[in-house]
């Protein structure tokens, strides 16, 4: 048995499939996976996201700190409440985790980071924080659940207290509120609008089955997966990891170069890489006939190395096969991949595959 | 969990094989292994005619988790494929002992080792555990 969210007896009680996931005992899906993707992306769907790990830093050194952790630049905050994505490197340029940084105010930071790298990133975090005038706590009685999807906000705001519900509504992407016990954060892994909310664990079984009174469709780790494979979305373990670079996993808009005096963790490898036009790339692929793509399968490119699909499967929205892959460096718009050892005909195409409900690529 | 058809026979590869009067046999996955497998969403089905060897791969049904092989539980030539899967492969999630039925096939030997529907039940029963 794993561990569990506060929310676990909520989800054995609603039928939910239990997996494991980087040690968690968490829902797969509530009876069909593709309903909840449908639902997330024409209605509202709400996940137990609660597995995540919240980190709260906080000291005058703060953002010093930040700024040398992270490949993305924290003083690209300047409004309290902005967040900002970034991948956090070792010395080699690879990503031990992305996350997100919430800036919440003047030398304090909010940091929401993986569940399966939890361990390695604390270990990280404090070591490399020893030499600042910066305090790290996590905050494990915290539970967050994302609602997502156009109608999520709409349907979720109804739960908040009055005084917070406008200010809420009034968040800009990519923002998020202290509301209380709340942290509110319009951001999400489901190329839809919505919410993310942390909250105190023990009010978090009643948010969940409120959310589900008010019309918003429980999704597990199933539907989450697919929702973001076709918002492009990299997995941490699974379409990167301490091997890879943010520029072979399309992050490299992640990477802040200015200022080229800032030092963060991992520029100088990452600068070499940056350097070699000969580097793989990350892609989108689009299966042309029927099956289905799966992570791991091999990508042919005529004249080339061989690529390989990093998160494959079937997009519920554009009802067929979808890919992100690690490709040979080039511009080209055909490859196969190797499915069940035949060779199949797969489209190298842009991600997001959709984004706010709509197919964002040529069928 | 439904109850199992009981004119079937089922094997450990959780499928389901019914004797037809003209000595055909019919062929599709269990409900249980269509709940394993969650929505499904392609099924590549064998060629009409084609011989299948008992035990050899026969069709492969892929769910947004993952694809499955299906093996033949018994030896024969295939007499008719269910077309229909490859618009509605979601017919074995909802149907699978009726509409989600896989192949029909004439037999040209005996079927392996099957289980009647309570030593099947038996058998799930103690996956679960």
């Amino acid at each position: 048995m794993g561990s569990q969210t506060p929310l676990y007896a909520c989800h054995v009680e609603a039928g939910a499939r239990i997996v494991d996931f980087g040690g968690w005992d968490m829902p797969l899906h509530y009876g069909s996976q593709l309903e909840e993707h449908h639902a997330v992306r024409r209605h509202a769907g709400a996940f137990d996201v609660s597995h995540m790990t919240v980190v709260d830093l906080s000291g005058s050194g703060a953002q010093e700190f930040l700024r040398r952790l992270l490949a993305n630049d924290v003083a690209r905050l300047k409004e309290q409440g902005k967040a900002l994505y970034s991948c956090m490197l070792n010395s080699d340029g690879g990503v031990i985790d992305d996350l997100i940084t919430y800036y919440l105010a003047p030398n304090r930071y909010r940091l929401i980071v993986n569940a399966a790298t939890r361990d390695k990133d604390l270990a990280w975090i404090d070591e490399q924080a020893a030499s600042y005038a910066v305090e790290v706590v996590e905050r494990p009685e915290l539970a967050m659940i994302a609602v997502q999807g156009p109608q999520a906000r709409a349907l979720a705001a109804s739960l908040f207290d009055d005084q917070w519900r406008e200010p809420a509504l009034a968040l800009k992407p990519f923002y998020a509120l202290e509301a209380g016990e709340l942290f509110i954060a319009r951001t999400g892994y489901t190329g839809e609008d919505g919410w993310e909310i942390v909250l105190p664990a023990a009010q978090a079984a009643s948010f969940w089955q409120q959310c589900n009174a008010a019309g918003i469709q429980p999704c597990g780790l199933g539907a989450r997966d697919t929702l973001r494979l076709e918002a492009g979305m990299n997995l941490y373990g699974t379409d990167m990891d301490e091997t890879i670079s943010p520029l072979e996993a399309g992050l490299g808009w992640t990477i802040a170069w200015d200022p080229q005096d800032r030092d963060f963790i991992g520029r100088g490898p990452l600068a070499d890489m940056r350097a070699d036009s000969g580097r793989r790339r990350f892609a989108g692929l689009l299966l042309e006939s029927k099956g289905v793509l799966r992570n791991h399968q091999r990508v042919v490119v005529e004249g080339k190395d061989d690529g390989e699909i990093t998160s494959g499967g079937f997009s519920p929205t554009l009802e067929r096969s979808i890919a992100i892959a690690r490709i040979p460096a080039g511009d080209y718009e055909r490859a196969q991949v190797e499915v069940r050892n035949r060779l199949l005909d797969v489209r190298v195409v842009g991600v997001p595959f959709v984004r706010n409900g709509k197919i964002r690529i040529d069928l | 969990m439904s109850e199992l058809p009981g004119d079937l026979k089922y094997t450990k590869e959780h499928e389901w094989l019914r004797q037809e009067e003209d000595g055909s046999v019919t062929i599709g996955i269990t409900d249980h292994a269509q709940s394993a497998l969650g929505d499904l969403v392609y099924v590549e089905l064998p060629e009409v005619d084609q011989e299948v060897e008992s035990g050899g791969e026969m069709a492969v049904v892929e769910s947004v988790k993952a694809a499955s092989d299906v093996y033949a539980p018994i030896g024969g030539t295939v007499l008719q494929v269910n077309d229909e899967l490859s618009e509605d492969p979601e017919k074995i999630n909802v149907d699978p002992y009726g509409d989600g039925w896989i192949v029909r096939l004439q037999p040209s030997g005996d079927a392996g080792e099957t289980m009647d529907p309570d030593a099947y039940q038996a058998f799930i029963d103690e996956l679960d555990e």
